[in-house]
């Protein structure tokens, strides 16, 4: 368990206030690029990195006050605790983020997909191949991604190498992207109407699965070196995820993996689940990954929606 | 799970609450945990012991009241309690049985003085 996560380190790349180093970016750092809006609470003006309250900071240092209760009094003997109604979502807060993400992103016609696996599954590899594909059809299409990860940008250099635009954000000891790491990735890329947005979660199959991030749709990556058990192993991810891509299957021969298993594993856990077959390596299943794109961008788009 | 960013919310609303009712003190919490929820409940207790230090809900115990898991039976056609996600339907013994509810994760109220 990732006792130390979400405690406040998370920074977007380039743009922390404690790096010892820069980089060269291909990217405009402009926070006009889109209308946006601020979720709860916020208040960050132009500051990137994610508030937690400071531990610190109880309201009074946790003094005992007395003579203040309802009663105005205090009387030996007699209890003023009083039960408070609170009823609210633990996660309410990263829920209100992410509504405002899907707002915007709803208004701007992008198709926001948030794409969950275990490290190792060929998330990134995918993206490149895919972007690379979308690119070769339509050299105008506007492909943009955010990658999450603990350290380093080399994700978002890899996808940057495509000519995509890319907001790396580094968690720190973050297990996962929230919504509101996210909502300041937003207002640093390019989004047009029309577009795709893929967000590479941090690879890690527990946590991401209870983070809403404003998306569309949640695409988990599956390669077949992980076992055909692995959707029995991590439920919540494959229960939580619309379409499951079986990745690498080039290697399925050389690992004994019986790809049927894998995916009627995939339909135990979500019986709803789309399944698409691919290797980003040899293009297999690649055309049938860009159909179901293109039918959820058709969706997400501003026309698609002006039709209905 | 993360349990220690998930007490930080917690902590958040508990102690913007107290505030607003102008109490002092908190000292119980009950959390409705469902049974998806993906909650470990040692870990959280553990972390809110550590997080609630310096705030008025420092020393607060804390409750939890367990939701079933609750699914949908496609063979059945109807709603069932399931004790895991991949348990078969109760009534028919099929494995058809999409998860609907269960995932809750709510504060719901808090004693305070």
């Amino acid at each position: 368990m990732c006792t130390v996560c979400g405690c406040g380190d998370a920074k977007l790349e380039g743009h922390g206030h404690s790096h010892g180093h820069s980089h060269a970016h291909g990217h405009g750092h402009g926070h006009d690029h889109h209308p946006h809006e601020h979720g709860p609470d916020c208040g960050c003006g132009t500051e990137v990195h994610v508030h937690r309250p400071d531990p610190a900071q109880g309201r009074d240092g946790g003094a005992l006050h007395f003579g203040q209760g309802p009663a105005g009094v205090e009387v030996a003997g007699m209890s003023q605790a009083r039960l408070i109604e609170i009823e609210t979502d633990v996660l309410a807060k990263n829920d209100g983020y992410a509504a405002v993400n899907r707002r915007l992103l709803k208004a701007l016609g992008v198709l926001a997909l948030n794409l969950v696996s275990s490290p190792g599954s060929g998330k990134t590899t995918l993206l490149v191949k895919t972007i690379q594909a979308l690119r070769a059809r339509d050299a105008a299409r506007s492909v943009t991604v955010i990658e999450g990860d603990q350290q380093t940008s080399n994700d978002a250099d890899r996808i940057r190498a495509t000519g995509a635009p890319a907001v790396q954000v580094n968690t720190g000891k973050g297990c996962h992207l929230d919504a509101h790491m996210v909502q300041h990735a937003l207002e640093r890329l390019p989004l047009a109407p029309g577009g795709v947005l893929f967000i590479e979660n941090v690879g890690n199959l527990v946590c991401p699965a209870g983070f809403d991030l404003g998306e569309a749709a949640k695409v988990a990556i599956l390669s077949v070196t992980e076992g055909e058990d692995k959707p029995l192993k991590y439920p919540d991810m494959f229960a939580a995820a619309r379409l499951a891509i079986v990745n690498k299957t080039d290697l399925a021969p050389h690992c004994d993996t019986d790809l049927d298993l894998i995916e009627a594993n995939l339909r135990r856990v979500n019986p709803a689940i789309e399944v698409i077959r691919l290797s980003a390596r040899t293009g297999e299943g690649m055309e049938t990954w860009l159909a179901w794109l293109d039918a959820e961008a058709e969706r997400a788009s501003p026309d698609a929606r002006a039709a209905e | 799970m993360h349990e220690m960013s998930l007490c930080e919310g917690i902590r958040e609303v508990i102690v913007g609450e107290a505030a607003r009712h102008s109490v002092a003190r908190i000292l119980r919490v009950r959390l409705e945990i469902g049974r998806f929820s993906g909650v470990e409940k040692p870990a959280l207790e553990f972390a809110f012991d550590v997080v609630m230090r310096g705030t008025p809900a420092e020393g607060a115990a804390l409750e939890f009241i367990d939701i079933p898991g609750r699914g949908w039976c496609y063979d059945c056609m109807k709603d069932v309690t399931i004790e895991d996600r991949l348990s078969p339907c109760p009534d028919c013994g099929g494995g058809k049985v999409l998860a609907t509810g269960g995932d809750e994760l709510r504060i719901k109220d808090m004693e305070a003085q």
